[in-house]
């Protein structure tokens, strides 16, 4: 990646969106902390408490502790204090999880585990949330099933997240703002708003973003192709 | 008959030692029915529990010793490539450090103690054990450590749940492996300096040639080793790995 800049507002979704190899999770890895092999400089504003921000990172695989049960696994990222608490329990049955609480993962379908890694990263109730292709290799009602249960999160909660995809639907149907990366070097080439609010997004609607972004003629948009 | 094949194995061991028993001669080669007798003595006198379980104590303090420094070590080198390959040959060194002399040199320098004793064999231990556990290190997930990391684990947290449930089976290796090796070291240095023990006992029995008697210490501590693999280790492996065994749902 070269000359990389971007930023989010709080509480704003923005997808990075581009095809593979562009860089998007190494610049994800580097805002998460992950990855200091860079220059340049990351800041994410501080909290009103001044502690350090909470970041909640949805990995492209889910990364589930195998020898864990789902609740241990969500358990185990909350503060010592607060782990048998009901934050636990609240966020698995907002993800329709309940049901599988003392399952391990290898019990789990890809979906359901991508489903834990979520409540995973949602039951820290992050600052940052940070999402690598989250939703990749999942069956289309799947997919939309995850995406919508994030929508409601968002709306409960409004959070400031990242999405790396480069599924176009997918960032049209979340982000508030779409952000487009040259392959590499990864740069980001064009800035795009989406004024439709979240839940006024239909297929309708997001179908006629997609087909109004794809039909623009700058260079940039090409790339969506 | 596989249930049998067990019990069959055994008497076909007895009854082959009974044959050798009487080709040999009875100094040399005891028969069991003169061994039984001469373990029952023992323990009737005390004295096979008593030499046994100092023998096992200390069996336990250098298996913990060694196990616990061999995984301290062994870890760090294995997820470090830079402590790797500083403390490396280190390693090497003591991999073929002969047991003896270790053990002599411990009694020298220390002293005839039970803390030389231990530590003798467990230094005997550790290096093969951090051999065991560097390789295991080495197949350690990164992905997961860097979950750890993003979702601000302390590094108590990280060790517990993150590293140490994918050393198990290194761990079991090394476990199994280290007690066959300890015990055996633990009865030399028993031989060598100290005046009691199974060790100390076979010593004392070989000085009057009571073959008999050092079949029978012979006997009761392999039953008693397997009885650890079987009643301890074994459960303990099964209990840490049952998430392996877990039926996957659609």
């Amino acid at each position: 990646m070269r000359g990389l800049t971007l930023s989010a507002a709080a509480g704003e979704v923005v997808a990075l969106v581009g095809p593979s190899g562009c860089g998007k999770t190494t610049a994800l890895g580097i805002v998460a902390g992950l990855d200091h092999a860079f220059d340049g400089r990351v800041e994410v504003g501080p909290r009103p408490d001044s502690g350090p921000a909470r970041v909640g990172y949805v990995f492209q695989e889910p990364r589930l502790l195998p020898w864990r049960t789902v609740r241990q696994n969500l358990a185990l990222v909350l503060p010592r204090g607060l782990r048998r608490g009901p934050a636990v329990d609240a966020l698995l049955e907002a993800l329709e999880l309940s049901p599988f609480a003392d399952r391990f993962p290898t019990q789990l379908s890809l979906g359901m585990a991508r489903r834990v890694a979520l409540a995973r990263a949602l039951v820290v109730e992050p600052d940052l949330l940070l999402m690598d292709e989250p939703f990749v290799s999942l069956d289309e009602p799947t997919a939309l099933r995850l995406r919508g249960l994030l929508s409601d999160w968002l709306v409960r909660r409004p959070t400031t997240v990242l999405l790396v995809t480069h599924n176009l639907r997918e960032a049209l149907a979340l982000a508030d703002r779409l952000l487009l990366l040259a392959p590499s070097p990864g740069r980001v080439v064009a800035e795009v708003p989406v004024a439709v609010p979240r839940a006024a997004r239909d297929d309708a609607t997001i179908e006629a973003l997609r087909r109004d972004l794809l039909s623009r003629p700058e260079p940039a948009f090409r790339l969506l192709a | 008959m596989p249930a049998l094949m067990p019990a069959v194995s055994i008497l076909l061991l007895l009854a082959l030692w009974q044959a050798a028993a009487m080709i040999v001669g009875g100094r040399l080669l005891p028969g069991p029915p003169v061994v039984a007798e001469a373990l029952l003595r023992e323990a009737e006198s005390g004295a096979l529990f008593h030499h046994m379980g100092v023998t096992l104590l200390r069996v336990l303090a250098a298996f913990a010793l060694a196990m616990s420094i061999g995984v301290g070590i062994g870890l760090p080198m294995g997820r470090s490539p830079f402590i790797d390959r500083l403390f490396g040959p280190w390693l090497v060194f003591f991999l073929n450090l002969p047991a003896l002399v270790v053990i002599v040199l411990a009694y020298v320098w220390f002293g005839l103690t039970e803390a030389a004793a231990i530590g003798a064999v467990a230094i005997n231990k550790i290096p093969n054990t951090v051999v065991l556990v560097r390789a295991g290190a080495r197949a350690i997930d990164e992905g997961l450590v860097d979950m750890a990391r993003v979702y601000r684990l302390s590094p108590a947290d990280r060790l517990r749940h993150v590293l140490l449930p994918q050393l198990t089976p290194t761990i079991a290796a090394a476990a199994r492996s280290g007690l066959a090796l300890i015990w055996k070291i633990v009865l030399v240095v028993e031989l060598l300096g100290r005046s009691d023990g199974v060790g100390f006992q076979i010593n004392l029995l070989f000085q009057t040639f009571d073959v008999a008697g050092i079949l029978a210490y012979t006997i009761a501590f392999v039953a008693v080793v397997q009885l650890l693999e079987y009643g301890v280790l074994q459960p303990a492996e099964r209990h840490c790995q049952r998430w392996r065994r877990m039926p996957a749902d659609a």
